[in-house]
């Protein structure tokens, strides 16, 4: 643990320590808070907007932004459900749908941005609203359902939200998808380029790179981590809802800026966002702990999203200015 | 006779692990153009920004007109006649002329009232003598009018001190001699100047005295009349630097041309062709807006050409971007190495080897050790100073970060190399270590071309120089033919 907060720099550490203080506070205030109940409930919690923020880190370090997380990930399950109920697909073929659906839709947000020079806000915004619309016009605005428990294919629920034993299994999934986006990000060239693309993408087009290819992947990646989200979503839900997820996508967002990712790119890390996901999965397990009602987690997570982004300012102020000679 | 205006004694100023000042001293008379020197972190901007406010100085004094003198502020200095014009441009693009100057005292009550700011501005450039409409939106003016502009403002404030931080670094010969006029005709209200400055022949043009600093330390004032530039530089650096002007080419005669441009044209070039041989410097000679970074940027394929063809060993090549140009063996280094050059949060390392990560890979993982190898070697090849090859590149000086630049292309192993402003704002003991790699280059058989508005640099270092003027080749000078005058004519000939 030391030498992750070493090699992530102060952010990170206030972040962490911030989530370490959260949890402390509920332990001793919460009702039943350090119980296994309410831990296997954090972690059920943090599921479908964990991959949702990861895939977010990759968008908002190249310098751009990502709106249609929430909006596409409902649509997702809900062509999943529409095909599943109402076409007859297997379950299994759903599934890849779903995760190649939002993985196009990805691609697309990615050459609006890049070959159509469309503001990433705009872009974005824009398949957002698609998406609410297209999700609600296939499904003739009625609610989709996913296998329950009971039915032949329970097992979607027994594999990707709680085991028949009661073990979250989404948690390990969500660990898995962290590592292996973890490798992509600070291992490989794809994340290289990222961040130095959202550090300045002219030095980095005059260095010969093609940047628009590697910034349309950062599209991609968040647009695969939104099909992957969906299934869990699915599973953790069973009822899709048109018309629904709106702001789901700015709870991804605010996870990745609280873990330190800096809205201007080419700063930020995918350990921050996890923090991120888990001080706001702890708040809103903690609050319901202590007694108050859920708008109470919405309200919380607002102050902690400027807490966060404060420090950070100040932080790089004071830096500066200990630089300036 | 009492004619000291400003008196700064002793002063002393520590940043975290930097002595940034050592019992510094500054004196300034009344009407005096008053020049500071110095290496890139001696100590000239620091000081200037304690006299003007900006930064809190730990111990000395500040005596202004024999009075004892603190400003906790840039608005309290003004406020006591103090005014700086920053060598980035503090301008907001899209407000007129009038607005920009005015900004902060638009009029006395709430509402605006442009055309009092408009009859001010006005009366402000008529004393400059000078034509500006007060009215133009200021992102539609030239770099160097936008700088004017600065200085009007820095003026309007009833300044009895202006300080320069290094105006020319932007401005071309002609501009220069504009901006001249202007302090010559300030000086004469009786209003004092500082002027920093790389450029030896300037200072001897334009100051009355020059100042010397060295490592947070003051070395000496000299009248700039009598002082020989020899002893100014010396007395920076601490030792001697001299780079020869080249006798001889040491081009081979008779080769084929490495590349060969034809025909080149765009919305600011007209009708481009040249050859370029190998281990030949070729400079691009020319006023500013004379076509000769966008041509550069055409032949990288960093904007898009109306017509031409490109020939690299006699074979025709197509380049559409920086992609294939630096497939093709070409690097560029711009003139705006902070926007256009390094990515600045990022280590010495990830930027030596941007272009070429894709020689690093390990099956799909980044090799960091084989990294770390070969930007160690090159920090030692090239001389760059760094701590380490960790360090970001945006904490590094002017002059190593350039050559951060020149490690890059090098390791790509680039046979083309286009220098666009090399020594632009890096002070004369870098430049002059610039000046020796670009001949090293040239020796082992790399060709260069140097695009550079200081034409002793030029001069110094070309083989033969292209010059432009207004997007048009207006003439091709041989080694022999090299001189300030001759260039000048053809670079005003249209």
């Amino acid at each position: 643990m030391f030498k992750l907060i070493k090699k992530g720099g102060m952010q990170k550490l206030f972040a962490f320590s911030a989530l370490i203080l959260i949890y402390l506070f509920f332990a001793f205030t919460g009702k039943n808070f350090t119980s296994s109940a309410t831990t296997l409930n954090i972690l059920a919690s943090s599921y479908y907007v964990g991959f949702l923020a990861l895939g977010a880190t990759f968008v908002i370090i190249s310098g751009g932004i990502d709106l249609s997380l929430g909006a596409l990930m409902m649509a997702s399950a809900l062509i999943g459900g529409e095909l599943y109920r109402d076409a007859g697909f297997p379950l299994w073929l759903c599934m890849v749908i779903m995760v190649l659906f939002a993985t196009f839709v990805g691609l697309l947000n990615g050459l609006m941005v890049t070959k159509l020079k469309l503001p990433p806000f705009i872009a974005t915004l824009g398949t957002m609203m698609g998406c609410l619309g297209f999700g609600s016009i296939i499904t003739g605005t009625s609610s989709k359902y996913f296998p329950t428990i009971l039915e032949p294919d329970g097992w979607f629920i027994r594999t990707f939200f709680k085991s028949a034993n009661g073990v979250p299994l989404g948690a390990f999934y969500l660990l898995a998808f962290f590592i292996i986006t973890f490798i992509i990000l600070n291992k490989t060239k794809i994340g290289r380029y990222i961040f130095a693309i959202g550090n300045n993408e002219e030095a980095v087009r005059l260095s010969g790179i093609k940047v628009d290819l590697w910034k349309t992947l950062a599209y991609v990646i968040s647009g695969l981590s939104v099909g992957i989200g969906s299934i869990f979503y699915a599973a953790t839900y069973i009822v899709v809802i048109p018309n629904t997820g709106n702001g789901i996508e700015l709870q991804a967002i605010a996870a990745v800026v609280i873990g330190g990712t800096s809205l201007a790119g080419g700063i930020g890390s995918l350990t921050g966002t996890m923090i991120g996901v888990f001080i706001m999965s702890v708040l809103k397990n903690g609050l319901i702990s202590i007694n108050l009602p859920a708008p109470y987690q919405v309200f919380f997570t607002g102050l902690v999203v400027i807490g966060a982004v404060l420090i950070d300012v100040y932080r790089n102020k004071r830096a500066s200015k200990v630089k300036l000679k | 006779m009492s004619n000291l205006l400003l008196t700064m004694k002793d002063i002393e100023k520590s940043f975290p692990g930097v002595h940034a000042l050592k019992k510094c001293t500054f004196s300034l008379e009344k009407g005096e153009i008053h020049a500071l020197v110095g290496e890139n972190g001696a100590g000239k901007s620091t000081i200037m920004n304690i006299l003007t406010g900006s930064i809190p100085y730990d111990s000395g004094d500040i005596f202004l007109e024999d009075k004892k003198a603190h400003f906790k502020s840039p608005k309290q200095a003004q406020e006591a006649g103090i005014s700086m014009v920053h060598q980035e441009l503090n301008l907001m693009d899209n407000l007129t002329v009038a607005q920009n100057i005015f900004i902060g005292r638009e009029s006395d009550n709430i509402f605006l009232n442009d055309t009092s700011i408009n009859k001010k501005t006005k009366e402000l450039f008529e004393q400059l003598n000078f034509h500006i409409d007060p009215e133009e939106i200021v992102g539609n003016l030239s770099v160097s009018l936008q700088q004017i502009i600065e200085i009007a403002k820095a003026i309007s404030h009833d300044a009895k001190i202006i300080v320069f931080d290094e105006p020319s670094a932007t401005l071309t010969e002609k501009e220069i001699n504009q901006l001249f006029k202007i302090m010559k005709e300030l000086k004469k209200t009786g209003v004092s100047m500082i002027y920093i400055s790389h450029r030896m022949n300037e200072i001897k043009r334009i100051s009355d005295r020059v100042t010397i600093m060295r490592d947070g330390e003051y070395i000496g004032t000299l009248s700039s009349e009598k002082a020989k530039i020899e002893q100014i530089i010396q007395m920076m650096v601490g030792r001697v630097i001299y780079e020869e002007r080249k006798k001889v080419s040491t081009v081979i005669e008779g080769q084929k041309p490495i590349l060969c441009v034809k025909n080149f044209s765009s919305k600011d070039v007209n009708n481009v062709s040249f050859d370029l041989y190998k281990g030949e410097i070729l400079g691009f000679a020319g006023l500013i807006g004379a076509g000769r970074t966008e041509l550069a940027r055409l032949i990288f394929g960093a904007d898009k050409k109306t017509s031409g063809e490109l020939f690299i060993h006699g074979k025709k090549v197509n380049i559409n971007s920086p992609f294939h140009a630096v497939k093709q063996g070409i690097g560029y280094l711009s003139e705006d190495r902070k926007r256009y050059g390094l990515v600045l949060g990022m280590s010495v390392s990830n930027n030596i080897v941007l272009p070429k990560l894709t020689d690093y890979i390990s099956g799909i993982f980044i090799n960091e050790s084989k990294i770390k190898e070969v930007t160690k070697e090159y920090i030692e090849k090239i001389n760059i100073k760094t701590p380490s090859e960790k360090r970001l590149v945006k904490s590094l000086s002017g002059g190593n970060q350039q050559k951060v630049i020149i490690a890059k292309w090098l390791l790509k192993n680039c046979d083309i190399l286009i220098f666009d402003e090399p020594t632009r704002g890096i002070d004369v003991g870098a430049k002059s270590e610039v000046y020796k790699l670009m001949n090293n280059l040239a020796k082992t058989g790399k060709s260069i071309i140097m695009i550079s508005s200081e034409l002793p640099e030029l001069i110094r270092m070309s083989d033969r120089v292209l010059v432009m003027c207004e997007g048009t080749h207006t003439a091709t000078l041989k080694l022999d033919d090299i001189n300030q005058t001759t260039i000048m004519e053809y670079a005003t000939q249209q």
